[in-house]
């Protein structure tokens, strides 16, 4: 480091060049300020972490000691040397030339002025799980216009599908349907649920957002919820699987996800339903609905039109489909079943008013609960799912009170960090359910003893034990890890979010800034961004809000400038530019014959400037000679 | 080709997805050969051939250019417009006496820091293969618009 300031010095321009271990922290910044000042410096370089990080914290102390904040550039020698450089002498000279680069593309730098926007104070909440409703209502309760869009017929996402929660077991139903009614109720938010979000333009303060409201084939206004319609269709008994009901209870096709479904309105499924097949349908739908006058078969998917300042993504996640583990013999041994599959099982407005009933109507005497199923694993995925061995043991202590069966948890780490949880654990341990750590390699229903006929038979070693070990159980529950929703990438793409390799979305910092993203204006919230139990899903949805406010009250937002501008002197008129722009932010100008830019429309991406042939077309902070000066300093 | 020939890379890497790719191939601490020397710009659309052809008349051995991938691109197709270019800017390398093989086009994501340290390591490698470029400097120095647009 000494030696590379000691360089530094010698650059041509460079009036003081100096080493400070955190050039960031408070003494750091007041250096520089001290410097600019004294020396009267007009241009400042700093060569430290990546400008992703702090680049803003040093243009402000520029701005500080009273210069131009743009005169300013930050050389990252952090992230891209020191860190994944080997070889110290490799790594110095490296970082010497990147410091040259910088010193000689400062000497192009110019000042600029930073674009002030206004802030639209809407927001909207993508995703109506319990991060979605916990960020809209603290929105909304702050005075704020709240859209949440929601693609399925009913805001409340998974935890709506619980019985209990851990690990106090309070009745999920009990805290979250009161938070469904107050968003319903609540005069600033406008739910659209069964609706997705379709393209989106436009930055952080001022989005425009196209969402596709699909039919339901009910009118909204209309429709009371009373549900007779749902009584009188023909269809006496379902015969669709569920979706709430994770496929154990069949609907009808028009149908109310659960009773307490917000809003209350039917859907009609038009795969289901007679009148859509044939138009043969007697409609006694229509007639029980009668002045009413709810159904409408003729909706068609609508597109509505959103302004708003900030985004919330809260999209959630989908659970690992165990159908890819056959060793385990989902969908091929009836009683082999998932945690969620499980979860509506013991819950008692579930299918089965919460007998733990097996799919062959026997009530189990044994059953085994199967750890990180889809998680922690090479051949699926990596990472911890989080919750599950938690729910695994809420589910246990559930199973066992409803049905006094022995309860075998199958584990390979237990992972109880949070509140309460280890007590928890050592609770469900004195209930005396049975924690055998080992990963169960396969789940069969070949006998090798009397007591194994008619079972399940878990091959599992007992890694306390030492010793590979035959478990017959009547039911096999798999707790199954969280993953990305399928369309997690293109959900992704519209809001321009990276993801983690996983495919989770990505937080701008992992630290410091956890729900915000490289996209300015748009946070996450909840499982969307990895996986996480109600607790942290509702800490991550309040901070979100509180974002979203710091972003609306602050009124308006001010965006590096980094638009491009056409030196009309230079223009050709030949307008190669022209097609270039993704945002149509340039025209032709007949009367001078050469193109113009429309600075509020610009993005700076800078591929105009690429394409054109006579250097008229330039980028604010990416000038031609800045690059080229740049390129020239990085070959020393 | 002498052991002792360390090629001077130049990467032009775009802000939203290899730059970030960089930054946490660096916070996972994932070593990588150290021949790349990175510019950053906001987009791979803005990398124009001129800025390609200035490197290697500067001395670069190689020149790397970082991108989304397609569809992912921080304004819509900048990259589209990247790839388009490349096979002009080969063809026009290749009259100016440069194997083209010495430029590169990558699409890597903010999250594909293990990829970044691969094509990191790959190129430099290629690139030392390569050998030093030896160029009719002439030909690329007489190239008028670049001589104008450089500083
Ligand atoms: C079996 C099981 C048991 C669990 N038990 C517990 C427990 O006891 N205690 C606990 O603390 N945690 C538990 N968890 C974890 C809990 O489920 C999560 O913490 C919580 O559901 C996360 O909420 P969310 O809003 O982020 O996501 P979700 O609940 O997944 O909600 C996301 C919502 O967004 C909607 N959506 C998705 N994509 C779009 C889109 N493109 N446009 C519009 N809407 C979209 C979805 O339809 C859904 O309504 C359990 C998890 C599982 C799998
Ligand atoms: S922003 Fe990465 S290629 Fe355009």
């Amino acid at each position: 480091m000494i030696r590379l300031a000691e360089t530094a010095g010698k650059l041509p321009g460079v009036v003081v060049s100096r080493e400070y271990k955190y050039a960031c922290s408070d003494p750091g910044q007041d250096m520089i300020v001290q410097d600019v000042r004294k020396y009267g410096l007009n241009r400042v370089v700093v060569a430290s972490c990546s400008p992703h990080l702090h680049e803003l914290t040093f243009r402000k102390t520029v701005a500080t000691a009273g210069q131009n904040p743009y005169l300013f550039h930050m050389v990252n020698i952090r992230e891209h040397v020191s860190w994944v450089t080997e070889d110290p002498e490799a790594a110095t000279a490296k970082a010497e030339a990147l410091v040259k680069a910088a010193v000689l593309r400062a000497a192009f730098l110019r000042e600029l002025e930073p674009r002030r926007f206004p802030v639209n104070p809407n927001v909207l909440v993508v995703g109506g799980g319990i991060a979605g409703i916990h960020t809209a209502l603290t929105l909304a309760n702050a005075n704020k216009q709240v859209y949440l869009v929601e693609r399925e017929p009913t805001i409340g996402g998974h935890m709506a599908q619980f019985d209990k929660t851990f690990p106090t077991l309070d009745c999920a139903a009990c805290i979250l349907t009161p938070k469904m009614t107050a968003v319903k109720q609540h005069p600033n938010i406008h739910l659209m649920t069964y609706c997705e979000v379709g393209e989106v333009s436009g930055f952080v303060g001022s989005f425009k957002v196209k969402v596709k409201k699909y039919p339901r084939y009910i009118d909204e206004d209309k429709c009371t919820g009373c549900g007779e319609c749902i009584e009188a269709c023909i269809f006496k008994e379902g015969k669709t699987p569920s979706e709430f009901d994770v496929g154990l209870s069949k609907r009808k096709p028009v149908y109310l996800s659960f009773p307490q479904a917000v809003p209350p309105i039917p859907v009609i499924d038009p795969e289901a339903c007679i009148e859509f097949k044939s138009h043969k349908c007697p409609k006694s739908c229509v007639e029980a609905c009668g002045d009413r006058a709810a159904i409408d078969f003729t909706q068609t998917t609508r597109e509505v039109e959103l302004e708003v300042g900030a985004v919330v993504v809260a999209t959630g996640f989908k659970p690992f489909d165990a159908r890819r583990l056959p060793q385990y013999g989902y969908g091929k041994h009836p009683n082999v079943y998932t945690s969620l599959e499980v979860e509506r099982l013991v819950n008692a407005s579930g299918p089965t008013l919460g007998q733990v009933v097996m799919r062959d109507g026997r009530k189990p005497e044994s059953i085994g609960v199967l750890h990180c199923i889809g998680s922690r694993d090479e051949n699926t995925n990596r990472y911890c799912s989080r919750v599950c061995c938690m729910y695994s043991l809420k589910l246990a202590h559930l199973l066992k009170e409803k049905t006094g069966a022995h309860i075998y948890n199958f584990y390979i780490d237990m992972r109880t960090p949070g509140k309460g949880f280890e007590e928890f654990y050592k609770r469900l341990l004195e209930e005396g359910i049975s924690c055998i750590r080992g990963k169960v390699a396969e789940v069969s229903t070949w006998p090798q003893s009397p007591a194994e006929e008619g079972k399940l038979v878990l091959r599992v070693e007992d890694t306390l034990l030492g010793a590979v070990r035959r478990i017959p159980v009547d039911m096999v529950v798999l707790s199954v890890g969280l993953e990305p929703q399928a369309d997690s990438g293109q959900t992704g793409r519209l809001f321009n979010l990276g993801c983690s390799s996983d495919g989770w979305f990505l937080e701008r910092h992992p630290k410091l800034a956890p729900v915000d993203t490289f996209t300015d204006g748009v946070f996450l919230a909840g499982c969307c961004q990895g996986p996480k139990d109600i607790p942290d899903t509702v800490a991550q949805g309040g901070v979100a809000a509180a974002q979203s406010l710091a972003l609306i009250d602050k009124g308006c937002v001010e965006i590096e400038p980094v638009t491009a501008f056409i030196d009309q002197e230079i223009c050709s008129g030949c307008q190669i530019c022209i097609a270039m722009c993704p945002y149509t932010a340039i025209q032709f100008d007949s009367e001078k014959s050469v193109a113009a830019l429309n600075e509020a429309l610009c993005k700076g991406c800078g591929t105009c400037v690429a394409a054109c042939p006579s250097g008229a077309a330039q980028q604010n902070l990416f000038l031609d000679e800045q690059l080229f000066a740049e390129v020239q300093g990085v070959l020393v | 080709m002498s052991e002792a020939f360390n090629p001077r890379i130049v990467g032009f890497f775009c802000n939203w997805c290899t730059y970030l790719a960089a930054d946490l191939a660096g916070t996972s601490r994932m070593k990588y050969a150290p021949n790349v020397r990175v510019v950053r710009t906001m987009c791979s659309g803005r990398v124009d051939p001129q800025l390609v052809v200035w490197a290697f008349r500067n001395g670069a051995d190689g020149v790397l250019i970082g991108g989304c991938h397609p569809g992912d691109c921080h304004y819509q197709e900048g990259n589209y417009k990247t790839l388009r270019r490349m096979g002009l800017l080969r063809t026009m390398l290749a009259q100016l006496g440069i194997e083209p093989d010495r430029l590169r086009l990558e699409w890597i994501s903010a999250s594909e820091g293990e990829r970044l340290r691969d094509v990191m390591n790959e190129f430099s490698a290629q690139i030392r293969q390569l050998g030093p470029l030896e160029t009719k400097s002439s030909v690329i120095s007489s190239q008028s618009s670049v001589a104008q647009a450089a500083p």
